[in-house]
């Protein structure tokens, strides 16, 4: 798929060798807790965490205001997972901010964990709603900006959602509402992998044009490599640039490619529930690190 | 096939008036007392005192009272468009930030088209979200398109949800500010317009999570929620000219229900009588049976409901008058009881 990157040139230059070593190494670290959850559950969302690692590790790694001792600190960035199975994804990040412990990820998924399969705000710190009734990310996202806005805060929203949550009319419901009521706080990033619970996503409902739909929307929208660290963070550094209390919503479409970084996974045919055989994970790791490795060397 | 050639009837004398529908009709009786929008005002009057409120509507502003706080309150209303999903997710939005949304629609929007976001954004974290209902059960001529029927049995299966059902526009001024001092999610069916003043002759107020005695009786025990107490408080002073002594029991609360109140007045000698203005699945007569039996309280009870099916269209006082919710209706049906 052709990837068309819109930056910003005269925020090209902030996205500095430092700073895209810190978010890789992140998005390396969040790919290996990942494997590791996976592999106590002995199954999961491995491809999706592994696609979206990169976003995730922007976000956290790079853009979110938080407290990690305090994850209900007033002031904070709201981070919502509106795809909720992308938990395992979403509690490496917050392991690797801080806010979960690290020791704690091999819980996932087990009785009477805090770190369910898909993500709830009652069960987990940091995690500000309950996905996974796909769609309703994005309509909680319109109200947290409108609230934060009217109470005077600077605090910004993010949504992360998927590209299968396209299919959802409420999708498209809060997008104009974000539009209508002129949410500059907010910004939501899409995974755009192509795949779906039946399969790929144009065969499923095709979503494309996803570009023009979200423009014709009013969306300031920029449509990026999701695994290209440096395109991401240019990316958010223009949606950081737009924000403002009054203005319009920002949408960074992000094309990622499921099971990224693991070149075992990425050959491996598409699914939505990825099977990874038992002696199969120490070899993803290996693979991982070697990837990783010789990427920062190079 | 008709060859006639008669020139059609001009005259307009022979033709009767036809009773005609309308959305919003109104359930007052000629020359009751009423109270104009009682809902906006009592929001208005609570935001006063609490600037956390906020009001959201999904494009029925003037039709859910909504209008007067919108006025009253401008910086603080947000209009959601006709986009049901989008109204409940983003008042659960504002919910989270520590605001109090009051978001209204039509009942049969919030519970059928909504569902999902009230449950999982709203009900589920517990927040302090408040639906506001319009036109629930049987007050629209409009048909099962605008009916809502079934909206108590939808959402009572929802945790955390508190369900209340007005009498009148007392109920509605007093329950409000408790909507918005209680913590979690609440459910209003709203009675909008024009909203007849019944319960300020009695000695009640309006508790959340209480049901009142407002009469005793001696022969024959009503317990009624919304609408529908009205009704039973006029049926009660009918019967009287019949020599029946009727009790009427109050309960706008239908979650958290008071079984206590209501299960000492049910297990009696006397006729149990249940009335509500939703179907006769899912409403106050099962709320009701299941906590008799729960207690183990073997009373027969008596539903005035709405039959278990998809009503008529036409004119409110034909339909009430069809579906068993008249004075007059309820009348006959106790002196068919007591034989």
């Amino acid at each position: 798929m052709p990837v068309e990157t819109i930056q910003d040139p005269a925020m090209e230059s902030h996205v500095t060798q430092e700073r895209i070593g810190k978010v890789s190494a992140a998005a390396y670290r969040i790919r290996h807790h990942a494997l590791n959850m996976g592999e106590v559950q002995g199954q999961g969302y491995v491809g999706q965490a592994l696609g979206a690692a990169d976003m995730l590790a922007t976000v956290y790694g790079d853009q979110l205001r938080f407290r990690a001792e305090d994850p209900h600190w007033e002031a904070r960035d709201r981070f919502l997972l509106s795809t909720g199975h992308y938990a395992i994804g979403h509690y490496a990040a917050l392991a690797e901010a801080g806010i979960v412990p690290v020791e704690e990820l091999e819980t996932y998924g087990s009785d009477d964990s805090r770190l369910p399969m898909s993500g709830m705000s009652t069960y987990t710190p940091g995690m500000e709603i309950s996905g996974g009734s796909l769609g309703h990310g994005l309509t909680i996202a319109v109200g947290m900006a409108l609230g934060l806005r009217y109470q005077g805060s600077n605090a910004r929203v993010f949504n992360f959602l998927s590209d299968g949550e396209l299919d959802e009319g409420s999708t498209w419901e809060a997008a104009m509402g974000a539009h209508h009521h002129q949410l500059g706080n907010l910004t939501a990033m899409v995974d755009i992998n192509a795949l779906q619970a039946d399969g790929k996503t144009d065969t499923v409902l095709r979503t494309e044009p996803v570009t023009e739909k979200w423009e014709s929307f009013g969306w300031y929208t920029q449509r990026v490599d999701g695994n290209d660290v440096g395109g991401l963070l240019a990316a958010f550094d223009n949606a950081a640039a737009q924000a403002a209390a009054v203005g319009r919503p920002s949408v960074i479409l992000c094309d990622t490619k499921v099971g990224r970084g693991v070149p075992l996974l990425e050959d491996r045919e598409k699914a939505h529930f990825m099977r990874i055989e038992e002696n199969e994970w120490q070899t993803c790791r290996e693979q991982l690190t070697a990837g990783y490795e010789g990427k920062a060397s190079a | 096939m008709s060859t006639t050639t008669e020139a059609p009837d001009t005259t307009t004398a022979a033709k009767p008036k036809l009773k005609t529908s309308a959305m919003i009709a109104s359930f007052a009786d000629p020359g009751q007392k009423t109270t104009s929008a009682p809902f906006g005002h009592a929001l208005a009057k609570a935001a006063q005192e609490n600037d956390r409120i906020v009001g959201l509507t999904a494009d029925l502003g003037k039709y859910t009272d909504m209008h007067i706080f919108a006025k009253a309150f401008p910086e603080r209303f947000f209009q959601m468009g006709m986009a049901e999903q989008l109204l409940f997710g983003a008042a659960a939005g504002l919910a989270e930030t520590g605001l109090v949304p009051f978001a209204s629609t039509y009942s049969v929007f919030a519970a059928r088209r909504a569902y999902d976001f009230l449950c999982l954004d709203a009900a589920e974290p517990n927040l302090n979200v408040n639906i506001v209902g319009g036109l629930p059960g049987l007050t629209t001529g409009y048909g099962p398109s605008h009916q809502a029927t079934e909206d108590m049995a939808i959402f009572r299966g929802m945790p955390n949800l508190t369900i209340v059902d007005p009498c009148d526009s007392v109920d509605i001024e007093q329950a409000v500010p408790q909507l918005a001092a209680s913590e979690g999610p609440t459910y209003l069916r709203l009675l909008r317009g024009n909203v007849p003043t019944v319960l300020d002759e009695y000695d009640y107020t309006f508790e959340l999570g209480k049901a009142k005695v407002l009469r005793g009786g001696n022969d024959v025990v009503f317990i009624s929620s919304g609408l529908m107490t009205m009704r039973a408080l006029q049926a009660a002073k009918a019967l009287a000219a019949h020599n029946v002594d009727v009790a009427v029991v109050h309960t706008p609360t239908i979650k958290p229900f008071d079984a206590e109140t209501v299960l000492k007045e049910v297990n009696t000698d006397r006729l149990a009588v249940t009335l509500e203005n939703h179907s006769v699945v899912g409403g106050l007569f099962e709320t009701v049976a299941s906590a008799a039996v729960t207690a183990g309280v073997g009373r027969r009870v008596v539903p005035v409901a709405l039959p278990d099916q998809f009503l008529d269209a036409g004119a409110l006082p034909t339909l009430h008058d069809r579906y068993g919710l008249t004075v007059d209706r309820i009348v006959a049906k106790v002196l068919a009881e007591l034989g």
